[in-house]
């Protein structure tokens, strides 16, 4: 009879696994088809011969794509030397994000801590108006500022009415203009984690460094920012992948002089016409970004077990 | 004595610097909203204040079209994404890990971990592929994309919504011999419903906000309304430009608002 019992349990525990693998398969098969398979095609397009008018020819192979990222033929004596010209872009896309990341801690740190101290009930409307400009079409934003950078824009007539200069700054297609609207359009994504962990803070630590005689900064440095350092690293995580793989901001603020890694992937499948160069540039910026996700799932665990 | 006028929490010229964090915020969002106003035929002359460039905003056909294009992939895309978001997340939650729980969740959050660029270019690659096949361009192909990687929005809040849910309720209607299907349609579906709605709103404001994916895999004449602006403000730009930004601004505020009243009136 257990045994018995046993076999009808197990086969409607069988079952139900069977109806949720059922019930789940649209959403699997939908993202497969449309978002993780394409993935596949590319990694193989990579290693195929680019066509003469765009696409690659069927059934050739070749590591040329990838060569290509990297280093590039001489045409004369057809010896290899390193692609300047792609490695700039993709150091620059880097520095770039970086120091996206860097302005935006700046800036959104002292607003989270500045939020998560005002009484409960106004917080929720500080936060709020965060999060609009977050919900907002980012290529909005991005035309938004460049309304405020432009040589006859908001800024360079404030500048020139105060009298700070007499010819407008040009700001725009510079990588300052990618910067500015970079920490602009990712400013919430650092603000919004940043905010949850400074809103767990337990002040009483806080005050306990200021009975032991700490200065306000020193309380900073020694207390908040290492009990708040999970949310530094996810709001830097936030900010620092899309900043790699930025393509609107620079294509509507750089200009063709200031090409991210993003742009010089859609040069390839345009004017470029070399789709294995572009796939395995795109396989590139994935490598990157998964570099950087488990930078950041080494130091989340190392920080949480520091902490506990 | 002295405690009672030292505050610990404050940390000095962070107020300042949040001040100049909002105002960063909202400056060139206001600019554009004004600039919107403008009279004239260029952005860099300011003429008075006139509503002109809403005027032929409305009556560019153009614009119609890429608007009405934009609502239609945005209502299927997240139609089909919290259909698919439910199913996936009533099979995912309430049950014991089983093998092939976390594979499900990776491949549906996988559209949020891999840059939109890498996922847009991958997509013109097979899709111009089966245009050729097929010889089907029509808008399939962006309601499909769209669909995808509007899943892993929908699902957070539905899952989240489940997995609060009380399941006494269920048991109680199983209790009185109502079969799956009545215990699903009046218990479990009602209760459901602030984070399925919650969902097809997220999946709506995602999809109608997208360019990147659509830029990549949109056939001729197929613009919605972000890319329509995207290759506007490469052009010449007049301030008809900004009259379309600030009537989308003002939608999705809305849209946001609304969201924000729902989410709240539920907790």
């Amino acid at each position: 009879m257990a045994s018995e019992v046993e076999r009808i349990g197990r086969e409607r525990e069988r079952k139900d696994i069977r109806d949720r693998w059922l019930l789940s398969a649209p959403a699997l098969v939908i993202v497969f088809l449309a978002a993780v398979g394409p993935l596949f095609v590319m990694l193989l397009y990579s290693f195929m011969v680019k066509g003469d008018y765009g696409d690659v020819r069927p059934g050739e192979f070749s590591l040329e794509g990838w060569v290509s990222v990297f280093f590039q033929r001489d045409i004369f004596d057809d010896t290899l030397g390193l692609a300047d010209a792609h490695l700039s872009i993709i150091w620059r896309s880097i520095q770039l994000s970086f120091l996206t990341t860097v302005l935006t801690l700046i800036l959104g740190f002292p607003t989270a801590y500045f939020i998560a101290t005002r009484p409960p009930h106004t917080r929720e409307i500080w936060v709020f108006l965060v999060t609009i400009p977050f919900w907002t079409n980012l290529l909005i934003r991005t035309f938004a500022m460049q309304q405020v950078i432009r040589n006859e824009g908001l800024l360079n007539n404030a500048l020139i009415w105060l009298g700070v200069i007499e010819r407008p700054l040009q700001i725009m297609y510079t990588d300052t203009a990618n910067l500015l609207g970079m920490t602009y359009v990712y400013l919430p994504l650092m603000v919004l984690p940043l905010y949850a962990s400074i809103e767990k803070l337990d002040f009483r630590l806080v005050e306990a460094g200021y009975d032991l005689y700490a200065t306000r900064f020193q309380v900073l440095r020694r207390i908040v920012i290492p009990l708040v350092r999970p949310g530094i690293i996810a709001g830097s995580i936030l900010v620092f992948i899309p900043s790699l793989g930025a393509y609107v901001i620079p294509r509507v603020l750089g200009g063709g002089k200031n090409m991210m890694l993003g742009n010089l992937i859609e040069l390839q499948f345009g004017a470029g016409r070399n789709w294995p160069l572009g796939a395995a540039m795109s396989i590139t910026l994935m490598a990157l970004v998964m570099v950087a996700l488990i930078v950041y799932v080494r130091n989340a665990s190392r920080g949480g077990a520091g902490h506990v | 004595m002295f405690r009672s006028h030292f505050d610990v929490r404050a940390q000095p010229g962070f107020g300042l610097i949040t001040l100049f964090t909002f105002f960063a915020l909202y400056l060139p969002i206001a600019a554009l909203v004004v600039y919107s106003f403008n009279g004239s035929e260029s952005l860099s002359r300011w003429d008075g204040l006139s509503t002109r460039w809403f005027v032929a905003a409305w009556h560019n056909s153009a614009v119609q079209d890429a608007a009405v294009r934009s609502l239609v992939i945005a209502l299927w895309a997240a139609f089909l994404a919290t259909f698919a978001a439910t199913m996936a997340a009533l099979a995912t939650t309430r049950t014991a890990p089983y093998r092939g729980l976390t594979f499900k969740y990776a491949l549906i959050n996988q559209p949020l971990m891999v840059p939109e660029i890498v996922t847009a270019v991958a997509l013109l690659i097979v899709f111009s592929r089966i245009k050729v096949w097929t010889g089907y361009s029509g808008l399939g192909y962006l309601v499909m994309a769209h669909t995808a990687f509007c899943i892993p929005f929908a699902y957070l809040p539905i899952r989240a919504r489940l997995e609060s849910m009380d399941l006494t309720l269920e048991r109680a209607a199983a209790d009185l011999y109502a079969t799956r299907w009545m215990t699903f349609r009046h218990v479990t579906l009602p209760l459901l419903r602030p984070g399925i709605i919650a969902g097809f709103m997220l999946a709506f404001v995602i999809s109608l906000d997208d360019v990147v994916i659509t830029e990549f895999v949109k056939s001729g004449g197929q613009d919605t309304l972000p890319t329509y602006m995207l290759g506007q403000i490469r052009r010449e730009t007049t301030p008809e430009i900004n009259a379309i930004a600030t009537v989308f601004l003002a939608l999705s505020t809305v849209l946001v608002v609304v969201f924000f009243f729902v989410n709240r009136r539920k907790t």
